[in-house]
């Protein structure tokens, strides 16, 4: 192995991969075949962090960042003078199985710049996993990137050997498509989406009558989205997340806030600020859509097609529905507790099971973990003491603000600051 | 009333259920539980021995997985946490149990019944880094070895796992605080003591005992590690939380920060 080399391929390759946001290696539950190597665990193990707290669970790299492509919002695309390199499939492969012996990583994230057309591109990722899975026996996580414009007969094989499979949508507006990534198409990038979602469906059917039937990327696909690069507003952004996850059964929607990564009139300048806090909203947003039972519409629309910067979704839909609270814990239904601001679905479980028990006073209600700065203004417990004050929207969420604080506060906050 | 017994078992975990089963059995009023190597008399209290008997302990594991699976790894997990008087809160744990009908339902806000399943939540957490922190190193006689210092003694959690994992190579995981590892032999895994002369944590100084090529690996896992983080969204703060910094010295990527 020619060391030096190798070393500077795999310097280039992930770092040219480190904005891709997913490194998720849960939800595929892959068994230790034949004495081989490797297996997968359902929850994910993250074996390191990043220094800006990203989990590292998966070697992640790009086979190449040559790439036929422009995409303004891209660092390798095709214009921009940096330094090319390419993997060849053998040593990626050894690359993967002599960290995962060392217990590094749980397995691989094999991207890649699209170089020559999409179908040669997707057919060395193909061959990287299939090495992987049928010379070596490893059984661990690979995570493939489906190359948009692929065909279906490569599709249906990547598959066959990963465990994820995902395409970057990247923009969340077809307009912003067309104003950044002017060589690609809507279509280019739904069309394995939809292929690898119904080989899914058909593997699932046919699992039912046939025990035996192969695995079929058993984690599913995921997607990403760009935030703040082409000026969407956050309606836009959480509707065709909607769409996705309902049209093609995603297990995750990633929000990437948009690293100024080159000079573009049509993109925000090198050096401004990261969108931290609105990634962060977007993310508290899906949560809510996923596991909260609340509908896209709910907190976004037409009149409000922006997230508040300065309170959380969950208190800002609160706070816009006051007629819905106070909510009574000892007697509320399991959907009525989770839209309480200050209460999370841990602490919705652990309420009904405890409630079986004995009313719950503002005591229990603390152990328990709930956030009753924001949740004592919602709701009434097993005690005499509630806000009985006829306070309008306005006036509690000054009061939640001022009782509370935020490492992102200093960002959107009025109050000027003596030192600086 | 009857007098008080303080039981001293040999600080194995079947040594436990033994003196559980005994307790049970001579219907004995259980001033403490202690293991042999620590003991302490009571003032008031008789001291009986226990001597380890497996089919006795397999009949207290089997009563409390009938109850309860979660009960019973709550109660294993809790006794590897190696808490002061962690035996004797186990035990009223256990008659707790015992006195429920079905034991699926347990009060939380007993305070024994929530203090012994935060102990368990602690181990499991433990279990779960160890998982993902332990480095393996290649030797030159082909073993994959790696020294862990876990906050509790996670070996015989974590050895599952890894030998569904690495079913193939030949690997040894040395518990330095504890001083003693568990190692797999491409067929079982076996427990070992050995009589290390250095521990291997990181140092600018390459041992001889291992391949190469090892250090090879470590370079690109170390410049892999560097590469992978985005620079504008730096934030040291949730690093150290979730990469704790006592476990730093056995991660390789973490070599030039100590």
């Amino acid at each position: 192995m020619d060391f030096d080399r190798i070393r500077e391929k795999l310097n280039i390759l992930a770092d040219a991969a480190k904005y891709d946001v997913s490194c998720a290696s849960s939800g595929s539950d892959r068994t230790n075949k034949n004495q081989g190597l490797g297996n997968t665990s359902r929850m994910g193990i993250c074996h390191s962090y990043t220094s800006d707290g990203r989990c590292i669970s998966l070697l992640k790299i790009l086979l190449t960042n040559h790439c036929i492509f422009d995409c303004a919002y891209c660092v390798t695309r095709k214009s921009n003078d940096v330094k090319r390199a390419a993997f060849k499939i053998q040593e990626v492969v050894d690359l993967t199985i002599n960290f995962y012996r060392r217990n590094y990583i749980e397995g691989l994230f094999l991207s890649s710049g699209i170089f020559k057309s999409p179908d040669y591109t997707m057919e060395r990722l193909v061959a990287v996993a299939k090495k992987l899975r049928e010379e070596e026996n490893f059984n661990g996580y690979i995570h493939l990137k489906s190359i948009p414009g692929a065909s279906d007969e490569l599709m249906y094989e990547a598959g066959l050997y990963a465990d994820r499979l995902s395409v970057n949508i990247e923009v969340p507006t077809i307009s912003g498509l067309k104003l950044l990534a002017p060589d690609k198409k809507h279509e280019d990038f739904t069309k394995p989406m939809l292929k690898v979602k119904n080989e899914i469906v058909r593997y699932k059917s046919e699992r039912k009558i046939i025990r035996s039937t192969p695995k079929y990327a058993p984690a599913g696909q995921s997607t990403q989205m760009i935030v703040g690069a082409s000026g969407e507003t956050d309606k836009d952004i959480m509707y065709s997340a909607t769409y996705y996850y309902r049209t093609y059964q995603m297990r995750r929607v990633y929000y990437s806030g948009y690293v100024p990564v080159a000079d573009d009139a049509r993109l925000p300048a090198i050096g401004s600020q990261v969108p931290m806090l609105r990634e962060n909203r977007l993310y508290q947003t899906d949560w809510l859509l996923r596991f909260y039972g609340f509908a896209v519409n709910e907190i976004l629309n037409n009149d409000h097609p922006n997230l508040d910067m300065d309170v959380d979704p969950k208190l800002s839909w609160a706070l816009r529905n006051l007629h819905h609270f106070p909510v009574d814990v000892n007697s509320a239904e399991k959907q009525l507790l989770a839209r309480i601001p200050g209460i999370g679905m841990q602490s919705v479980e652990k309420i009904i099971k405890a409630r079986k028990f004995r009313r719950l006073n503002w005591d229990h209600l603390k152990k328990i973990g709930v956030a009753l700065n924001r949740a004592k203004y919602f709701m009434v417990c097993d005690s005499r003491h509630w806000e009985r004050r006829d306070l309008d929207a306005e006036k509690i969420k000054g009061m939640i603000l001022q009782t509370s604080s935020g490492k992102f506060r200093n960002q959107y906050s009025t109050q000027l600051s003596l030192f600086n | 009333m009857n007098p008080s017994t303080t039981l001293i078992y040999d600080g194995s975990f079947n040594g436990f259920l033994t003196a559980v089963f005994v307790a049970f059995d001579e219907k004995l009023n259980v001033a403490d539980i202690q293991k042999n190597s620590e003991c302490q008399n009571g003032l008031f209290s008789e001291t009986e021995t226990i001597f380890t008997h497996v089919e006795k302990a397999k009949r207290v594991w089997n009563g409390i997985r009938n109850k309860s699976h979660n009960a019973i790894a709550n109660v294993y997990f809790a006794f590897l946490s190696e808490t002061e008087g962690v035996e004797l809160m186990l035990y009223t744990y256990i008659q707790k149990l015992m006195g429920t009908k079905s034991g699926k339902q347990l009060d939380y806000s007993d305070g024994i019944v929530l203090h012994i399943s935060q102990l368990a939540r602690k181990v499991g957490r433990e279990k779960h880094r160890m998982e993902a922190f332990v480095r393996f190193q290649l030797t030159k006689d082909e073993i994959y070895f790696a020294n862990i210092e876990p906050d509790f003694d996670v070996l015989p959690l974590i050895s599952k796992h890894f030998r569904d994992r690495y079913a193939d190579q030949q690997w040894l995981i040395y518990d330095v605080k504890r001083k003693y590892g568990i190692f797999y032999n491409l067929d079982h895994v076996e427990m070992v003591s050995l009589n290390l002369s250095d521990i291997h944590y990181n140092k600018t100084v390459k041992s001889d005992a291992f391949k190469t090529e090892e250090y090879d690996y470590q370079t690109l896992w170390n410049d892999y590690f560097k590469s992978t983080s985005i620079k504008s969204r730096i934030n040291p703060k949730l690093h150290t939380q979730h990469v704790p910094k006592r476990y730093w010295k056995y991660l390789s990527e973490k070599k030039e920060a100590v």
